[in-house]
């Protein structure tokens, strides 16, 4: 509103008032014209300057066609529709005659549906507070600059973007390390998530490169773990592409020589990840992403990855969703396993290999599931320490006072999901449960009861002290292919990767090397554990669960690591017959004395991460909004 | 009925003007129009009638003052006429002596001297009665034309009827530039005061040649002298300028104000003589109707006021404000604080005690105790106004506000505060309303896509009560049963609330924190509680978008108001409203409440605040003086002073004692959204659309002006010119529009607002 002589306000001449009306089909004398002119004139000034009424209560200084359309809703006139857009409508003359027009063009809504393009700002509203004045004076910054963590994409986000984009897929492997780390810690890259999102919805593209689809998960780790992005809805979509890497066939699973499996793994120990660190965005998707999985196990036309997929990826959700979905399917999915691993014909040599993947996946799970219901039922509160130890009088280690990150998970999921029920509706008994899955596993359950992960404490601490790198060079991939059950009890611990501001550099997954040192990790830990004779633990596995535990754990030799150790299974499940197989492979090196921590029991136990705490309150201390007033 | 009763009172003699001018006019073209206005105060007299019957004697003081105008004015046929109307045969007798008895009890209030002549004491008569009747009625301005449709809209008709006259077009212009000669050619002393009449003349005027369709003179007069009227005016002369046809006018709010209510102007008594010679010896009867009608004219004796002490005080819609409205008293004292002191020292010194701090605050809190316990003579009735009762909690509450307190900053012109900002991040939708809680635990924001957030700033997430099933379960003897209570699977850093249907346009915490109002365009104010983040209430009363809320200090009350011209007082637990304020002329666009509760101050785009009684419901000051829609207010901690900002980007301060402008800040370029004192009343922060925050010297401005007799009984105030020396500094947002401040318990300053590229 110019405040020049007089002309300051819009006029409507005579001639468009004919038009209009001539368009409608009404005949205007020129006075009619002319008084109706005035009349708009007035009307339509009246109309702005109650609507500027709005703008002024909205404390905006642009006055927008909702203001206008809400001073006309109160003065009784329809609303005009059509112009809510943000961008500017043109208002273009025909060459032919002196002819205005508002350009309308037609928009094709099948395409505007499958636009790839994303929308901008969509990001969820936050309130971010800053110093900006200290006892008067100015801080460092700029008076008058803009909030840093907000901005339209500039030159300099986009051109991040693209180095970032370029370092993380591109060949150079330090570059990479750099791009992710920064992606992990940098404050100000919130207006470009929507685009990195973009690309790691991409994964389908690149099914049959697994170097790019760990790059793209590594990419999904530090987005993850910013502290300073919102997820918001973009985790949904994340969720998606990781899911895809569990679930999916991926053409690279189709050459034996590709190591997939270390990709579900770390696909499934990320979705263990976001489930932990951002449970109320994901909440919701709990239940779905239980059912998806469940419809892949019970599928036998799906090959036997997408199946272990399914196992790592239960397993990554915590042992209420293994005893939800897995344990149920276990009888019928046993026979189909069963005929894979019985099957000893030369053409059936990789599905074997694959089918024992599967039941090494299960078994970890199971195992998992198992003690975690006892560790659950022997604790009635939550985790507390004083009731354990009473419980195991003088042969509990100091424990962590925080049960597993598992059941951590679990019971948030449980929380947030409005869909799912707070309980299963009929738990199986413990008992009951462990000679069920005896009657699958036979002694290699057992055997996995005389120590537990479960009970172990803090020997993860000393883990990202521990050089792995020096160990896996010597591995060869065909070592890690042969106990793919343990690398799967290794990887799904979301305590592995715990603090991510001692261990921020990359994942372990990182290369392809990384999988053996976990094994091998494993491996000496399974020495370590084999040590009492297997009958024996069987036969104890009859009794009370409690008993299993407590005899088994207790008298270990220290150190007196064998060099090869038996896994031996017997299925005498109830429709199986029994059945023996038996794997041997060699201990390559003994364990790490640096890596075993000087306490009590704890130098028996393998190295996993081991912390719940430290996480959860950084992630609080990031994005809180305290301020010390 | 009051506002119907106007219509008769002021029609009756320009009827008869009518007839006379048109008399003098021969051969008018506007004839026609002429034809309708008398059947109009026909139907409103009759109308009346009924009620006149039962009139009370001020009416009929009124009245009598009429005929003895008429019969003054050797109008005897229109006194016969209006006297067999009103049923007042019988008293042609008395009509002198209660004519004179009404001129005193109308201009008691101005203490006149019988001097002036009988025009001058009938405006005043007439003038009284219908001040009188705006402040009984609340029937708002606004609600009847809406209401009313069609034939029965007596009080449109009849206000545009009041423009039927006719005098001869041409000559307006010669004898508006008449006048103005006249006044140019005053002593220098009168000319600022008599320029006042420009402005209300030169409307009228003009809307009485609109009215009588002369389109081309209206434009041609308006172009002429548009120019001279005042700066501040140009929002309505813009207004002005697009009405140009009669019809129009009918639905014109500006209008309608202009008509309904009387332009209110303070002269001197030697200016007003002067400019009433010059009008009848130049017999310039136009201009003289028009001062008579539809001007109040507030005579004061004493020295003329300046050019400075005018424009300080105009602005307004409907001029300044009249002296009697802002010469009730005002009990604007703080209510004595409840004793709990006493035990608190004690809990307090060993709280003190085992954090291992030292005790040497103990002397300093007696001496705060003790001063708190007197009784502040300005201060009402503890009980003037039923608070609610505290409860635990509420104690809990005091006594850390009082920990706080002991730890708080002392701010001056040496020691600022620092300032810390919320910015509201992607909030796309639109912010429009941001509230702080006390202790500043929580914020909220109301947004224009009608949802209300809420954060909570410190490390303790916002929780839900658990659902009833679960709350039956718990273990209600407990110490911690508060704690038991909230479900901790709905902990998170913010919550969303959703029932509104338009934008959020003002938001207001509970001082408990337990509940949030919010009042938006729907014409609805909503309670919410922050235990279940639910909508408890939604108040309905208001017809029209609701510009602003606020809960009392003392909580249970709040005030709202809106585009509806009144403001609201309710009681959280009655769905209707306690009070309805009316008076604006226009929209009320902020309401605050006084920290002694027994008051509630309206700002409004009339550019007028008023401040209301809520005991009585009455009006009791009126201050006049911003040039633009008022936008934010604030009340001093002491509750003495008021701080204003209006979007011209003025801050203007207040004594409500004495009703007297005492400052005026300038440094703002936008409008003024945001006004806060600090905890102890040193600093005044602002906050405006211009970006920039700020900080005034409060101290030196209310030290500054010494409120002797004679300026508190005049009101005639010189501003002093000292905007930059009070200003302590002026702080830039990062590009984001400041919409709130408050200051913490410790005085540090919090600002909030979005910021939107």
């Amino acid at each position: 509103m110019a405040d020049r002589e007089e002309r300051k306000f819009a006029e409507v001449p005579r001639d468009s008032v004919k038009l209009m009306a001539e368009s409608v089909g009404v005949e205007l004398s020129d006075d009619i014209a002319a008084m109706l002119a005035e009349d708009v004139c007035y009307r339509l000034r009246e109309a702005a300057q109650n609507s500027s009424q709005f703008m002024r209560h909205a404390k905006r200084r642009r006055l927008t066609v909702e203001d206008f359309n809400r001073a006309l809703r109160w003065s009784n006139v329809e609303a005009v529709c059509g112009y809510g857009s943000q961008d500017a409508l043109p208002f273009r003359p025909l060459k032919e005659g002196e002819l205005y027009f508002v350009e309308d063009r037609e928009i094709n809504l099948v395409e505007l549906a499958l636009a790839t393009n994303i929308p901008k700002g969509c990001a969820e509203t936050m309130v971010r507070v800053q110093v900006s004045y200290l006892d008067g004076k100015g801080n460092v910054e700029p008076q008058g600059a803009v909030p840093t963590a907000v901005q339209s994409l500039t030159d300099d986000l986009l051109k991040y973007y693209q180095q970032v984009t370029r370092a993380i897929l591109g060949e150079d492997q330090q570059l990479m390390k750099v791009a992710l780390q920064d992606l992990q810690t940098n404050s100000k890259i919130a207006a470009l998530l929507p685009y990195f999102v973009h690309v790691v919805s991409g994964v389908k593209s690149v099914s049959h490169d697994l170097e790019q689809l760990s790059r793209l998960l590594h990419m999904v780790k530090s987005l993850v773990q910013n502290p300073f992005l919102y997820l918001g809805s973009y985790i949904k979509s994340l969720v998606s592409s990781v899911m895809y890497c569990i679930l999916e066939p991926l053409a690279a699973s189709i050459n034996p020589l590709n190591d997939h499996w270390t990709l579900r793994d770390y696909a499934a120990l990320l979705l263990s990840h976001i489930f932990w660190a951002h449970g109320d965005l994901v909440g919701g998707l709990y239940h779905q992403i239980l059912l998806s999985l469940q419809k892949v196990l019970s599928d036998p036309v799906r090959p036997l990855c997408s199946h272990y997929g399914a196992v790592v990826g239960l397993h990554a959700l915590g042992w209420k969703a293994v005893e939800r979905v897995l344990f149920p399917h276990l009888s019928a999915y046993w026979s189909n396993l069963q005929a894979v691993l019985d099957d000893d014909s030369v053409s059936n040599a990789q599905v074997k290999a694959d089918g024992h993947k599967v039941y090494g996946a299960i078994l970890v799970a199971v195992e998992k599931l198992l003690k975690m219901k006892a560790q659950s039922r022997s604790v009635p509160a939550e985790g507390s320490v004083a009731v354990r130890e009473r419980s195991f009088p003088g042969l509990s280690p100091p424990q962590e006072p925080v049960s597993e990150p598992g059941f951590g998970i679990a019971s948030h999921l449980l929380q947030g999901a409005a869909g799912v029920p707070a309980e299963e509706p009929v738990p199986v008994p413990l008992p009951v449960m462990y000679r069920e899955l005896y009657a699958f596993f036979g002694d290699s359950l057992a055997v996995r009861f005389s120590t537990g992960p479960g009970i172990e404490p803090r020997a993860s601490r000393a883990a990202p002290h521990q050089p792995p790198d020096s160990k896996k060079e010597g591995m060869g991939p065909d070592t890690t292919r042969k106990m793919p059950q343990l690398t799967a009890s290794m990887t799904i611990s979301p305590r592995q990767d715990s603090s991510p501001k001692n261990e921020p550099s990359l994942p372990a997954v990182q290369n392809s090397s990384a999988a053996p040192s976990r094994f091998q990790r494993s491996s000496s830990s399974s020495l370590q554990r084999s040590k009492p004779p297997p009958s024996k633990a069987a036969q104890r596995s009859a009794g009370p669960p409690r008993e299993v535990f407590q005899k088994s754990r207790f008298p270990l030799p220290p150190a007196t690591a064998p060099f090869s150790f038996l896994i031996a299974g017997r299925q005498t499940g109830r429709r199986c017959q029994g059945r023996r197989f038996q794997t041997s492979f060699p201990q390559l090196h003994p364990p790490n004395p640096s890596a075993q921590p000087p306490r009590g029991y704890a130098h028996k136990l393998p190295v996993i991460g081991r912390m719940g705490k430290p996480i959860k309150r950084w992630v609080c201390s990031q994005y809180s909004l305290h301020l010390p007033l | 009925m009051a506002a119907v009763q106007d219509g008769p009172i002021e029609l009756e003699p320009e009827n008869e003007i009518k007839t006379e001018t048109s008399n003098e006019v021969l051969g008018n073209p506007g004839d026609a129009s002429g034809g309708v206005p008398p059947t109009a105060p026909v139907a409103a007299v009759a109308t009346e009638k009924p009620a006149a019957a039962a009139a009370d004697s001020t009416e009929r003081q009124t009245l009598l003052a009429v005929l003895q105008f008429l019969k003054k004015s050797k109008l005897f046929e229109s006194e016969e006429i209006l006297r067999r109307e009103a049923g007042l045969l019988n008293e042609i007798g008395d009509s002198q002596g209660s004519g004179a008895g009404g001129a005193g009890l109308g201009g008691g209030g101005d203490a006149e001297p019988e001097s002036g002549d009988a025009s001058s004491l009938l405006s005043r008569v007439a003038g009284a009665a219908a001040t009188a009747s705006a402040n009984a009625t609340p029937a708002p301005a606004k609600v009847t034309p809406v209401v009313t449709g069609g034939e029965d809209q007596p009080d449109v008709n009849v206000v545009l009827a009041a423009y039927s006259q006719q005098g001869d077009p041409v000559l307006y212009p010669v004898y508006y530039s008449g006048l103005k000669r006249f006044i140019d050619s005053v002593l220098d002393c009168h000319r600022a005061e008599l320029s006042q009449v420009f402005y209300p003349l030169f409307v009228h005027m003009y809307l009485e040649l609109v009215y009588n369709q002369y389109e081309k003179e209206a434009k041609a007069f308006f172009e002429k002298f548009h120019g001279d009227q005042e700066c501040y005016y140009k929002d309505d002369l813009r207004i002005l300028s697009g009405l140009t046809k009669k019809e129009h006018m009918k639905g014109n709010e500006t209008l309608l104000d202009f008509r309904t209510s009387k332009f209110v102007l303070r002269i001197s008594r030697d200016s007003y003589q002067l400019l009433k010679r010059h009008l009848q010896e130049r017999q310039n009867n136009q201009i003289w109707n028009i001062i008579q009608e539809h001007l109040y004219i507030d005579i004061f004796d004493g020295m003329p006021r300046s050019k400075g002490q005018i424009d300080s005080m105009s602005g307004s819609l409907a001029g300044e404000a009249k002296r009697e409205a802002n010469k009730a008293k005002v009990f604007y004292g703080l209510l004595k604080e409840p004793e709990i002191e006493v035990p608190l020292d004690d809990e307090d010194e060993e709280a003190e005690n085992e954090e291992g701090k030292p005790k040497k605050k103990k002397p300093k809190k007696d001496s705060t105790g003790s001063k708190s316990k007197k009784q502040d003579p300005n201060a009402p009735q503890q009980s003037r106004i039923p608070l609610p009762e505290l409860k635990d909690s509420d104690k809990l509450d005091k006594i850390m506000n009082m920990k706080e307190a002991t730890k708080r900053v002392r701010l001056g012109p040496e020691s600022l505060p620092s300032i810390c900002f919320y910015t509201f991040l992607n909030a796309y939708q639109g912010l429009t309303a941001v509230d702080f809680t006390d202790d500043s635990s929580l914020v909220a924001g109301g947004f224009a896509d009608s949802t209300v957030r809420v954060w909570s700033v410190t490390p303790k997430k916002l929780r839900g009560v658990k659902t009833a099933g679960d709350l039956s379960l718990i273990d209600k003897d407990s110490d911690d049963v508060l704690e038991r209570i909230m479900d901790e699977k709905t902990a998170s850093e913010s919550k969303n609330l959703y029932g509104h249907s338009g934008p959020v346009y003002g938001i207001s915490f509970s001082p408990d924190r337990n509940y949030l109002l919010s009042c938006s365009e729907d014409a609805t104010v909503r309670l919410w509680s922050l235990q279940t983040f639910t909508c408890l209430v939604g108040y309905k009363g208001h017809n029209y978008p609701v510009w602003d809320t606020q809960f009392s200090p003392y909580g249970y009350y709040f005030i709202s108001g809106g585009h509806d011209r009144v403001a609201r007082l309710w009681a959280t637990d009655h769905y209707q409203p306690l009070r309805i304020f009316s008076g604006h002329l226009a929209d009320i666009t902020c309401t605050r409440f006084h920290p002694n509760s027994n008051y509630v101050a309206t700002g409004s785009a009339d550019r007028t605040i008023r401040l209301w009684d809520i005991l009585t419901g009455n009006c009791v000051r009126i201050f006049t003086g911003h040039k633009g829609p008022i936008h934010s207010l604030a009340f001093s901690p002491n509750g003495k002073f008021l701080a204003s900002g209006a979007t011209d980007g003025r801050v203007l301060l207040w004594d409500i004692g004495h009703g007297l402008m005492i400052g005026e800040l300038k440094g703002h370029t936008d409008t003024v959204y945001a006004l806060k004192f600090s905890r102890d009343g040193e600093i005044l922060a602002s906050g405006s659309m211009d970006n920039t925050v700020r900080l005034w010297d409060a101290l030196k401005a209310f030290d500054d002006i010494e409120t002797d007799d004679f300026t508190a009984a005049t009101g005639h105030i010189t501003l002093p010119e000292n905007s930059q020396e009070l200003l302590l500094g002026s702080y830039m947002t990062k590009s984001t529009p400041v919409i709130h401040l408050h200051f913490t318990r410790r005085n540090l300053l919090l600002g909030a607002g979005a910021y939107n590229p």
